[in-house]
């Protein structure tokens, strides 16, 4: 059964569900957003659980919490599990008690404290709010004659944003890849991981396209790394499927604990095609009390999968969304080819929400291969009526720096930067 | 503001000589569908004018407004749900219901209550008239945008 705005009654999702329960208009804050409202309708037609997906309400402890408090089983971790790493502070300070390496840094209440601080950790410096996470609530920070006046209005900001004032200091690392480990946890302390996913492919911490293996990561740091995601997990008794994120520093062979996101992620089929393990039927079964099914010696991980994320956005300006009806659509297939979508022809993407249009994940035995069958994916498919990513994704493909492997997060940033030089170059010459 | 008969006439003249084939408007909560051509549908576009795919299966899980049973007579306007919730015909169990077939209504006149969790929601008639049908089952869920009853309208 699923639960659908108004504006979401015709979706894909909606036409494969046995039914479809209409909880409010288009406005998600009338609709996704109403925890009441999507409790009450679980009731309404009793449902055992609720699979809260990965947007949305995925880690809003009030609609766990709500559902322990009616019986309906929740499936995720418990609400204070998602409190717990859902304040950043908080998550980093537990993250240090279990031993797990994190950046130089910790709360500021005063600027006086932030100066202190500050100058005892040096520039760059990120401000960062404790209500924030994947990338809201960040400010930079390069000189420490600005620290005074950024906390100020960072402090403002996170106030309006997330109704908590708080903020932290951390150094910022320039060269940072952005590598995530996958775990589940049965919740009585046994945690497992599935490897890592390398996702430093992003564009204001919106990440673009996500690999696994992390490429020419030394084999002990990636395995200290696995180490720490569990470990962290283990900490908290963690239920169900979560990832570690890690800020991993290549020039210095370190790591640190960046946040961890208590759901499954969109990303989490690169992990699939290389386990083999259905990520989401694990969280059911956890979920349904059976325990972890799998044992660590048991998680065999086998060559490269890279996921590309097609959105309805338009590169050209700025990527800027592109709602409407998608005219025509053709996805890829084939052996090791793998299309997660809710666009068929004559499917609509709605202005209202998100506008992920598909996953095209490939698999194969190594990375040279999954890269040449992306590319030859990617070629494959069609979409009209709207504008998409799909262009841009082919240029980063090809590109010699990404095919090399191993890029940090300021790497798209950049090849942005040197796309529009390029394309200026060419305009005067 | 509100839509009066001439606007909604005036609306139906400007997609008959447009090249559009629907018109979705919306104002202050008031909601207008137009489509052009003989399938007459109620608030939502249809699933895609574009063919679907031929692996998705139709399923009757289309929602339950499209369910809803034919009005007794033409000319009728719905009292249709504004949330999802728990559709209550009286203020208490074993008191009178709001409204009974036959009931008058001004549009400030409750026909029922909509639980969210344990917190009442009033629904009011919305216009005058008298209450035709009642859909809705006292103690069922009810979903946002489900005709609960309907009225015929008095001038």
């Amino acid at each position: 059964m699923l639960a659908a705005s108004e504006v979401d009654l015709d979706s894909l999702p909606a036409r494969l569900a046995d039914r479809t329960i209409c909880i409010g208009p288009a406005r998600a804050a009338d609709s996704y957003l109403k925890i009441d409202t999507i409790v009450q309708a679980a009731l309404g037609v009793n449902a055992d659980a609720i699979h809260p997906g990965y947007g949305f309400l995925s880690e809003r402890a009030a609609l766990a919490r709500l559902c322990e408090e009616e019986g309906v089983i929740f499936i995720g971790p418990t609400s204070e599990q998602i409190e717990a790493v859902g304040d950043k502070l908080r998550a980093r300070e537990e993250a240090a008690a279990a031993g797990v390496p994190i950046a130089p840094g910790g709360p500021v209440e005063t600027i006086g404290e932030a100066m202190t601080l500050g100058r005892e950790i040096g520039p760059p410096l990120l401000i960062k709010a404790v209500g924030g996470g994947g990338g809201r609530g960040m400010k930079r920070v390069d000189r420490l004659d600005d620290l005074a006046e950024t906390m100020r209005l960072a402090a403002g900001e996170a106030g309006a944003a997330f109704g908590d004032a708080r903020v932290y200091l951390e150094r910022f690392v320039a060269r940072g890849r952005h590598v995530e480990v996958q775990i589940v946890g049965d919740g009585a302390g046994h945690v497992i991981h599935l490897g890592e996913r390398d996702c430093s492919v992003q564009r204001r911490y919106q990440k673009l396209i996500e690999e696994t293996p992390a490429p020419g990561l030394r084999s002990d740091l990636r395995a200290r790394i696995h180490a720490a995601g569990v470990q962290f997990a283990e900490t908290l008794s963690y239920r169900g499927a979560g990832t570690v994120e890690f800020l991993v520093d290549s020039e210095r062979e370190a790591f640190y604990f960046l946040e961890m996101n208590a759901r499954i992620q969109v990303e989490h089929p690169v992990t699939e095609e290389v386990t083999g393990v259905d990520l989401v039927a694990e969280q059911i079964a956890i979920a349904e009390g059976r325990g972890l099914r799998l044992r660590q010696e048991n998680v065999r991980r086998e060559g490269c999968a890279i996921e590309c994320r097609i959105n309805a956005e338009d590169p050209a300006r700025d990527f800027h969304p592109s709602p409407g009806m998608v005219r025509e659509a053709a996805w890829p297939s084939g052996e090791g080819v793998r299309v997660d979508t809710h666009i068929f022809s004559g499917a609509r993407v709605p202005p209202f929400y998100d506008s992920l249009m598909a996953k095209i994940i490939v698999h194969a035995s190594n990375r040279p291969t999954a890269l040449e069958k992306m590319r030859r994916a990617i070629a494959m498919t069609r979409l009209e009526g709207v504008a998409t990513n799909l262009g841009f994704h082919a240029k980063v493909l090809a590109d010699p720096e990404f095919e090399r492997g191993g890029v940090d997060t300021s790497y798209l940033p950049r090849f942005l930067e040197n796309r529009r030089l390029v394309e200026e170059a060419r305009a005067h010459g | 503001m509100t839509l009066t008969a001439k606007d909604v006439a005036e609306i139906m003249r400007l997609l008959e000589q447009s090249s559009f084939d629907s018109l979705s408007l919306e104002i202050d909560g008031v909601k207008l569908n137009v489509q052009r051509g003989s399938t007459p549908q109620t608030r939502q576009p249809g699933p895609a004018e574009g063919a679907p795919p031929p692996a998705v299966p139709q399923t009757e899980s289309q929602t339950v407004q499209r369910k809803a049973t034919p009005p007794s007579e033409p000319g009728l306007a719905e009292v249709s749900s504004p949330l999802l919730g728990i559709f209550y015909r009286a203020p208490k169990p074993g008191e009178p219901p709001f409204v009974e077939v036959g009931s008058k209504v001004t549009e400030d006149t409750v026909v029922c209550i909509i639980e969210v969790m344990k917190l009442m929601n009033s629904v009011r008639a919305g216009l005058k008239g008298e209450v035709v049908e009642i859909l809705a089952l006292n103690g069922a869920l009810v979903e946002y945008g489900e005709v609960l009853l309907r009225v015929r309208p008095e001038a």
